[in-house]
């Protein structure tokens, strides 16, 4: 059998064929978001895609002068598929971590909003300590008494996030050993398990937890536990780029500070976050 | 050589997800297969039974199974009366809903299949049998079984094979078999290519022991009767 | 009950037109599958029966790989590796762009390619099936192979294989489904986004069952009247 010679051949092959030259032209690009991660981004009843990124995608590409069109992709593929040339942006709420800088660029960050627990308000969870208390992953000794304090009522409970996201990361490196950690294709279906009573708890992002609140059905639920921000959760979401491409990050990190100063990126928060997530202008 | 090391942990890794695998195939199919002989009985018990049959049949077989798992996970959580039922502490568990889904969708298979088994036995070897004055139960266990049994295995075979491919759709519902490990090794590595193979090369092989096994038992229960 | 109306329908909140066009999505995309299914299991049969030792070996490797591997998983090869092979490909040919792949395209020629190794099986059986004096008949007549390809192996086979190709196409238009990870709006991923964002998995889940249900009832139904036309002359056998 030469299955680990020809595995080898195709892993080579690939990774060299992935860094192929490409046509740098950036009058027409293509931006790809998941659809399903609202207000950020959602598909509307009649299959037309809406929400805050798209709104401020478009109002970032009229900046920069250049045609923009986007396509819906899984969030699990998001990474994959925009090094393997499926798209050129990726504008998903996707944070910039350390360990996503590995694998690709950001531009500058145009949201940053703390990651908490949501539970439902009469379990058994809702009583966690340390609600509402910023904690910054940077700040070690912050983070171990944040730990240890919500470690006790979690012991045991089963904790959903969605796959590949930096609050599957912080169960992962946090709560390994405390929690039973499930993960989802699409948060929209950690709420799903959520409201099931499948699961104790959902950890995301408080800006997505925006839209599951303001559902039908919302009130069952309450935001508990700290607000963690920092650290391996990144520094805000930005706009997710090929590192092959440096000259479309320049771009973009220009038209993102314009639409920080002009205060768009403030305005289209309040629309549709109902508060403002944008990042302080610099 | 990073490269090697990189697709030797996978594979590593991966293989961590195969009792999963298992665990989800057989336990689908030994329940499918219960589910698939009751309701071969039904068939043949009477007419409304019949229909029951070919609707549940019509039904399942003429639907993808990645939408009959989300119907039965997300789908029937959302009514308060089944989250308050006794199935409830079954349904809950992701584990639970992803055999039951299998089992349902390869029972209506699997019907079928024995039905095509049961129809190739000769009329002669069950009046022969007859004959010598056997019990029924003893007529189904020497002769209707062995002979209906042999004639669907190949059919029966390519089942199996189906179900191993079907239990990556677990994944979908949080289950960490072999493909629910590759998307997790994905999401911390981003080299989808690299992993999917690896995954493909181990469904490769679990399936090649099992067409090897279904095999060797064709051989053990003697040649097939239509081709002999 | 006024409530699902409302949600299944057509108006500014309702999720109907998303899964109509989702139901046609999949029916073009399982219709252009089959295609590249039938063209590659022509070539597969082909080789199978009359090709070298090599050739053999090659299609059985093909039929081997295609039928044991998740079809979940082929479609994502394909969706990832099939722009960077198209691409190296198009270099070679002088091309130096990037060769896209979208979804519809990745997913097309992914169940494509699964079909065509059961198709190879299925058309193999067919050719098979003929009684050997037919051939040897047209063979006594003197005709040619184009021929003989075109008035006896060909309708012969397709005679004995039909009732194969029709499970081979509702097989196409189930395993489209899977598509829906590459983030192609079809059925299935219409029912999941409408079933995600209102809540209401099961009714969704419901109507798509319908519509596949009608879709591979009405396809049934017309793969039926061919296989009776084709198999006209031999009824009362």
């Amino acid at each position: 059998m030469n299955w680990g010679r020809t595995l080898a051949t195709a892993g080579v092959l690939a990774a060299v064929l992935a860094g192929a030259a490409q046509a740098k032209d950036y009058s027409k690009i293509v931006i790809a978001t998941e659809g399903a991660y609202p207000p950020y981004n959602m598909h509307a009843p009649n299959g037309e895609l809406i929400g805050f990124e798209i709104d401020l995608g478009n109002d970032l590409c009229k900046r920069m002068n250049i045609q923009c069109t986007w396509v819906a992709q899984d969030w699990d593929s998001m990474i994959p598929a925009l090094n393997a040339g499926k798209f050129d942006a990726v504008m998903d709420g996707m944070s910039i971590t350390p360990q996503r800088l590995k694998a690709l660029d950001f531009s500058k960050p145009y949201t940053t909003s703390p990651t908490t627990f949501l539970v439902l308000k009469n379990g058994p969870l809702a009583k966690m300590p340390d609600t509402g208390q910023h904690v910054s992953l940077d700040d070690k000794a912050a983070t171990d008494k944040a730990i240890a304090d919500i470690t006790p009522i979690l012991k045991g409970k089963t904790v959903g996030a969605q796959t590949a996201t930096i609050q599957a990361n912080l169960l992962d490196t946090y709560l390994k050993n405390v929690v039973t950690i499930r993960t989802y294709k699409t948060t929209e279906e950690h709420d799903l398990d959520l409201s099931d009573n499948r699961i104790d708890a959902s950890l995301a992002s408080t800006s997505y937890f925006v839209s599951t609140l303001s559902k039908p059905g919302g009130d069952q639920f309450v935001e508990v536990g700290p607000l963690f921000t920092g650290g391996l959760l990144g520094k805000g979401t930005g706009v997710g780029i090929r590192k092959t491409d440096p000259e479309l990050v320049a771009m973009f990190n220009k038209a993102i500070d314009e639409a920080t100063k002009d205060g768009t990126i403030s305005k289209l928060s309040l629309k549709w976050f109902k508060t403002d997530i944008a990042p302080p202008a610099s | 050589m990073d490269e090697l090391d990189f697709l030797g942990n996978t594979l590593l890794q991966l293989l961590s997800g195969v009792p999963l695998t298992i665990e989800l195939t057989v336990g689908s199919v030994a329940i499918g297969a219960v589910l698939a002989l009751l309701l071969t009985l039904l068939r043949a018990g009477s007419r409304i039974g019949a229909l029951f049959v070919s609707a549940f049949v019509f039904v399942f077989r003429g639907t993808p199974l990645l939408l009959q798992i989300f119907l039965i996970y997300y789908g029937l959580g959302q009514f308060a009366a089944i989250r308050a039922s006794v199935f409830w502490p079954f349904l809950r568990e992701p584990w639970c809903c992803a055999i039951l889904s299998l089992a349902l969708n390869t029972a209506a298979y699997e019907s079928e299949i024995l039905r095509g088994g049961f129809a190739s036995v000769p009329a002669g070897a069950i009046e022969a049998g007859r004959a010598c004055g056997m019990s029924r139960l003893l007529l189904l266990r020497r002769i209707i079984l062995p002979l209906a049994i042999r004639q669907a295995l190949p059919a029966y075979g390519n089942e199996l094979i189906a179900m191993v491919k079907a239990t990556s759709l677990a994944s979908l519902i949080t289950l960490m078999e072999v493909t629910g490990i590759a998307y997790a090794i994905i999401s911390q590595t981003y080299r989808a290519i690299e992993v999917f193979l690896c995954a493909g090369i181990i469904y490769l092989a679990l399936n090649f022991a099992l067409t090897r096994g279904v095999a060797a038992m064709e051989a053990w229960l003697g040649p097939s009767v239509r081709r002999a | 009950m006024g409530d699902l109306v409302r949600l299944l329908g057509f108006g500014p909140t309702g999720w109907g037109a998303s899964l109509l066009t989702g139901a046609a999505m999949t029916l073009a995309v399982s219709a252009a599958a089959y295609l590249v299914g039938l063209v590659l299991g022509a070539l597969g049969a082909w080789g199978k029966v009359g090709g070298s030792a090599s050739t053999r070996r090659v299609v059985d490797v093909y039929t081997t790989v295609f039928r044991g591997i998740p079809e979940l998983l082929v479609i994502y090869l394909i969706y990832f590796g099939g722009s960077e092979a198209l691409s190296s490909a198009g270099h070679l040919l002088g091309s130096t762009g990037f060769i896209g792949l979208n979804g519809f395209m990745a997913g097309t020629l992914a169940v494509g390619i699964i079909a065509g190794a059961y198709q190879t099986e299925a058309l193999r059986g067919g050719f098979l099936a003929i009684p050997r004096g037919e051939i040897e008949a047209a063979r006594a007549v003197g005709m040619g192979w184009f021929l003989m390809l075109r008035r006896v192996v060909g309708p012969r086979t397709l005679r004995f294989a039909l009732p194969s190709m029709g499970n081979i196409w509702q097989q196409v238009l189930k395993e489209s489904a899977l598509i829906s990870v590459t983030g192609l709006s079809e059925l299935m991923r219409a029912v999941n986004i409408a079933g995600g964002s209102t809540r209401l998995p099961f009714d969704f889940a419901i109507a798509g069952f319908v519509l596949y249900l009608v879709l591979t009832t009405f396809s049934g139904g017309v793969l039926r009247s061919v296989e009776y036309s084709v198999a006209r002359g031999e009824r009362g056998r």
